[in-house]
């Protein structure tokens, strides 16, 4: 018993709180952000003039907002100690029945649709998107089966059954209103569909940090049979929280139909690990109970500044990739490290 | 003796092959401090587990305020008034004490908030920090996670909570097992406070002088099976020991 414990709660002000400033430090999304802004200050320094560039900061958001999104659902996932690899593989399958049955119900080409097809089109990404992971976290919380595998299965069946459903090939005839106002609009500058990502980010930071579901979230991952035996229901959490993983995806895929006017059936195969990348870059453990949205927001930055900071300053961009895996591999260490000092008490 | 407020008859409990309990009874009156004791192994901690709905026994009854109770969650036990302190604690090591003590019982918000799930932390933190101070878990703060406390302070609090919400019965499985001397003392003290409330408290220890100093009745498990029970103003240490390792047995004690 060291001595500092003899001090008893009654004899220091009522509700003692670790200093902000002291419980800010010792997270580690303040290291994250720092960091992000550490390289923005580099390249912003090294190259002024094309770093701080609007078009170049649009792009750089926009390309990083349905990554962002897919990571906001990660976050509860990986919080639960659990992975979901499919997440790329059902944004691309919410992408292909969203732009096909938005095409079917305009008879063929959704090109001049209207908002009432556009609405419908969302609807069906959401509910792909939501089956998907309805299916991954009922196998996962009932059938017991480790969420690395249901989600490696259905990283598989769900690009498959996406490939099936147009033969194979991209799908075009996305509404011109939709990438008009979604896809390239801007609002005072800013892409609007950033403007969605970051509501979506927002609703997920608070969905965490404040209500009983993120609670449960933390719960869950950090001692799964506590959980249990003070009452919440785990199965139901877990597949609540799969559920949302996969919805986010499935917006994800509606958000990149309304951005490149295509839905696109390659070129995600990796977003599952971006995604994974980012949440773990972004202070949260791996190993699940710690973690944080705003710390996904900077570990999804980072690899993108990384991208374009090294190609704006004329290094070859093969570096970016190698820059990362050393920053993602320093980041779990030092979780590991802190886990184990704290253990060991 | 007054009623039983608890009554476990004929338990049984299988893990594949592994008889953990073999016709265990139990029996626990009204705002008594009642000790189970047994070597390691004899099956108490699978015996508060099928008390506290954790488990499911395999066969057996169980009587509750002179009811049958069939206890299929922990949520079944709860709902009845009866909180466990479990020997591994069941607290999640990354929430902070607060969190932990209302978890599964968060306060909300009030109105629309509310409506949304947000959790009101402040209500939460002022009622944990106040109920801690009055159950003696000494934190320095109570926002750090409980990962970061010493033993001794994480089972004070798995202690406080259990007591906060118990309105019948605390099972307390080793509550005393990692502490110093001046928390384990604090414990002790909580289990009488608590009894003197009316709850009955079923503590389980195995510190003998501790036992007999703070029990009202001793029932002492073997090879999971009730093998004899004590008045603990009539019984003494050798008793207990002798009890325990089968050197001394009681014809109607697994009645
Ligand atoms: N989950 C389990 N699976 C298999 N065997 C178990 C399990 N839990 C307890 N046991 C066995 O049941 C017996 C009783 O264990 P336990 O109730 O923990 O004893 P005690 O708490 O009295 O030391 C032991 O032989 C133990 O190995
Ligand atoms: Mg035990």
């Amino acid at each position: 018993m060291t001595t500092d414990e003899k001090t008893t709660m009654s004899s220091l002000p009522d509700e003692r709180r670790t200093p902000l400033i002291r419980r800010l430090t010792g997270a580690n999304t303040l290291w994250i952000g720092l960091v992000l802004l550490v390289l923005v200050a580099a390249f912003g320094a090294i190259r002024p003039d094309a770093v701080f560039q609007v078009t170049t900061l649009q792009f750089l958001l926009a390309e990083t907002a349905v990554l962002l999104v897919l990571s906001v659902g990660m976050t509860f996932v990986i919080i639960t100690s659990g992975i979901d690899l499919s997440v790329g593989s059902v944004l691309v399958f919410a992408s292909v029945s969203s732009a096909l049955a938005m095409n079917v119900v305009s008879g063929g080409d959704a090109t001049n649709a209207g908002w009432g097809v556009i609405g419908f089109g969302l609807l069906v990404a959401l509910v792909s998107g939501a089956v998907w992971g309805l299916l991954n976290g009922l196998l996962i919380s009932r059938a017991k089966i480790p969420p690395l595998i249901v989600t490696l299965g259905s990283f598989g069946a769900a690009q498959g059954a996406a490939l099936l459903l147009n033969n194979g090939s991209n799908v075009s005839g996305i509404p011109d209103r939709l990438n008009r106002t979604f896809g390239s609009g801007t609002y005072f500058g800013i892409p609007n569909i950033v403007i969605v990502a970051a509501v979506v980010t927002a609703l997920g930071a608070l969905l965490l940090s404040t209500t009983r579901f993120g609670r449960y979230t933390y719960a869950v991952g950090s001692n799964e049979e506590a959980a249990r035996r003070v009452g919440i229901s785990v199965r139901g959490h877990l597949t609540k929280v799969y559920l949302l993983a996969g919805t986010l995806a499935g917006l994800a895929g509606f958000m990149g139909n309304a951005f490149f006017r295509v839905a696109v059936v390659t070129g995600h195969e990796t977003d599952n690990l971006n995604a994974i990348a980012a949440v773990v870059l972004g202070g949260t453990s791996i190993f699940g109970g710690t973690g944080s949205v705003v710390g996904t927001v900077f570990g999804v930055f980072i690899p993108a500044v990384l991208e374009k900071g090294l190609v704006i300053i004329g290094v070859r961009e093969f570096w970016q990739p190698i820059a990362v895996a050393i920053v993602l591999v320093a980041a779990v260490w030092l979780d590991q490290t802190r886990r184990r000092a704290r253990n060991q008490r | 003796m007054s009623r039983p407020l608890l009554e476990a008859r004929d338990l049984t409990k299988n893990y594949g092959t592994v008889e953990a309990l073999r016709g265990a009874s139990f029996t626990a009156y009204p705002g008594e401090v009642v000790s189970l004791i047994g070597d390691n192994g004899a099956g108490k901690s699978t015996l508060v587990k099928c008390l506290s709905g954790v488990e499911q026994p395999t066969s057996g009854t169980l009587t509750f305020d002179g009811e049958p109770l069939h206890l299929s969650s922990p949520n079944d036990a709860r709902d009845r008034g009866i909180e466990t302190v479990f020997q591994d604690l069941a607290v999640a090591p990354d929430l902070d004490p607060a969190a932990n003590m209302f978890l599964g019982r968060e306060i909300l918000k009030p109105g629309v908030l509310g409506f949304f799930g947000v959790l009101d932390k402040k209500a939460m933190r002022r009622q944990a920090s106040e109920h801690f101070t009055r159950f003696g878990a000494t934190l320095q703060s109570i926002d750090v996670p409980i990962a970061a406390l010493s033993g001794g302070q994480r089972q004070s609090v798995a202690v406080a909570r259990s007591v906060a919400w118990a309105s019948k019965l605390v099972f307390m499985d080793e509550p005393t097992a990692a502490l110093g001397v001046v928390q384990r003392e604090r414990v002790l003290d909580v289990i009488k406070r608590v009894r003197d409330e009316g709850i009955a408290v079923v503590l389980i220890s195995h510190n003998m002088p501790e036992v007999l100093s703070v029990s009202d009745r001793v029932e002492v498990l073997r090879l999971g099976r009730r093998v004899a029970r004590f008045k603990a103003s009539d019984t003494s240490v050798e008793e207990l020991v002798g009890a325990m390792t089968g050197a001394l047995t009681q014809e109607d004690a697994d009645q």
